[in-house]
């Protein structure tokens, strides 16, 4: 079977917009970082500093699958490995 | 035109490229733009070191300008590695410094228009191997090897090594997940202030300056603190309450 060349990109494109679909996930966890992170400054005000930090990478840590989507969806359109 | 627009090379630009290719032992070998934007990291940081190291050499007891800043800057690295690290500290400002300095100023550079070293991922790779690489050396120097046995058959009792596959394959994941972090971060906002210039062209002026500060400054220094700080949590788990032989 051999495919045409647009057809091969065509899904390519497809299947990055589909792998960003990742982002759904680290969005909704992170808006629950947030959310806590208010709750906790509105409890105590004083550790907003530390608060801030830890709510910061625990963010950026939870990041990380929604980036390996997206390195995947970069990777698709820009390095096209499927093309022959 | 048979490709789509995004797909076109001539306007959306963000990949490595080859300068020179030499034969090194019969390989061939490429110079690419990432070593030149490493070089010329590596040279503004070489020569920050020696400035601050001749303004420390003839500093005072009262610290004046430059001075000032260098002092901030190592007080602030030791106390974030301190924080953390607790009673093992000290053994670890230098590494952790480093690396802060160099993925820091790394991940700034699209700044000064160069294409982050770190957005490749031959440079994240050996740094979170470095790490990876400390991480087992203390934890063989601070562990006995049966804990280090028992830890590695967590769950189960020693004597029952069936979940051993499970802990070895989660511990190789270390080095993958800090380097792809750091990695997808620095690329995704390489490719989308990339995509901004290519497909906007004259609508892009002045505004993508915000969009820099996000993505370079925000985005860069954010990853950069995670980089350290689990590098020193991964450090301070595996040492525990050991102590060194």
């Amino acid at each position: 079977m051999d495919f045409n060349e647009n057809f091969i990109l065509g899904c390519s494109a497809i299947g990055a917009g589909l792998a960003v679909i990742a982002g759904i996930g680290p969005g909704v966890g992170q808006g629950i970082a947030a959310g806590h992170a208010a709750a906790a400054v509105g409890r105590n005000p004083g550790a907003a500093g530390e608060i801030r930090t830890m709510m910061l990478l625990g963010q950026a840590v939870a990041e990380t699958t929604g980036l390996y989507g997206l390195l995947v969806a970069i990777l698709l359109l820009f390095v096209k490995p499927l093309l022959p | 035109m048979m490709q789509g627009i995004l797909l076109s090379e001539s306007n959306v630009d963000f990949m490595i490229h080859g300068i020179f290719q030499y034969s090194f032992f019969g390989h061939t070998v490429w110079i690419t733009t990432t070593h030149v934007c490493i070089l010329i990291v590596m040279l503004i940081l070489t020569g920050f070191a020696i400035a601050a190291s001749r303004a420390m050499k003839k500093g005072g007891e009262v610290p004046g300008g430059f001075q000032n800043v260098v002092e901030l800057i190592v007080e602030k690295l030791d106390g974030m590695v301190d924080v953390s690290m607790g009673k093992a500290a000290p053994r670890f400002y230098n590494y952790i410094g480093t690396v802060f300095i160099f993925i820091l100023f790394s991940n700034i550079s699209g700044l000064l228009g160069l294409r982050p070293p770190t957005a490749d991922y031959g440079v994240t790779l050996p740094l979170a191997l470095i790490t990876f690489a400390m991480i087992r050396y203390n934890k063989w120097k601070y562990q006995r090897p049966m804990t280090i046995w028992e830890d590695l058959c967590s769950p189960l009792p020693k004597w029952l090594p069936i979940w051993m596959p499970i802990n070895l394959i989660s511990t190789m994941a270390v080095p993958v997940s800090l380097s792809l972090r750091l990695f997808a971060n620095v690329l995704s906002g390489t490719a989308m202030m990339a995509l901004i210039y290519g497909l906007l062209g004259w609508i892009a002026t002045a505004w993508p300056a915000a969009l820099h500060v996000y993505f370079d400054l925000f985005s860069g220094a954010i990853q950069t603190y995670v980089f350290c700080m689990l590098t020193m949590t991964y450090i301070s788990n595996e040492i525990g309450d050991g102590v060194r032989r």
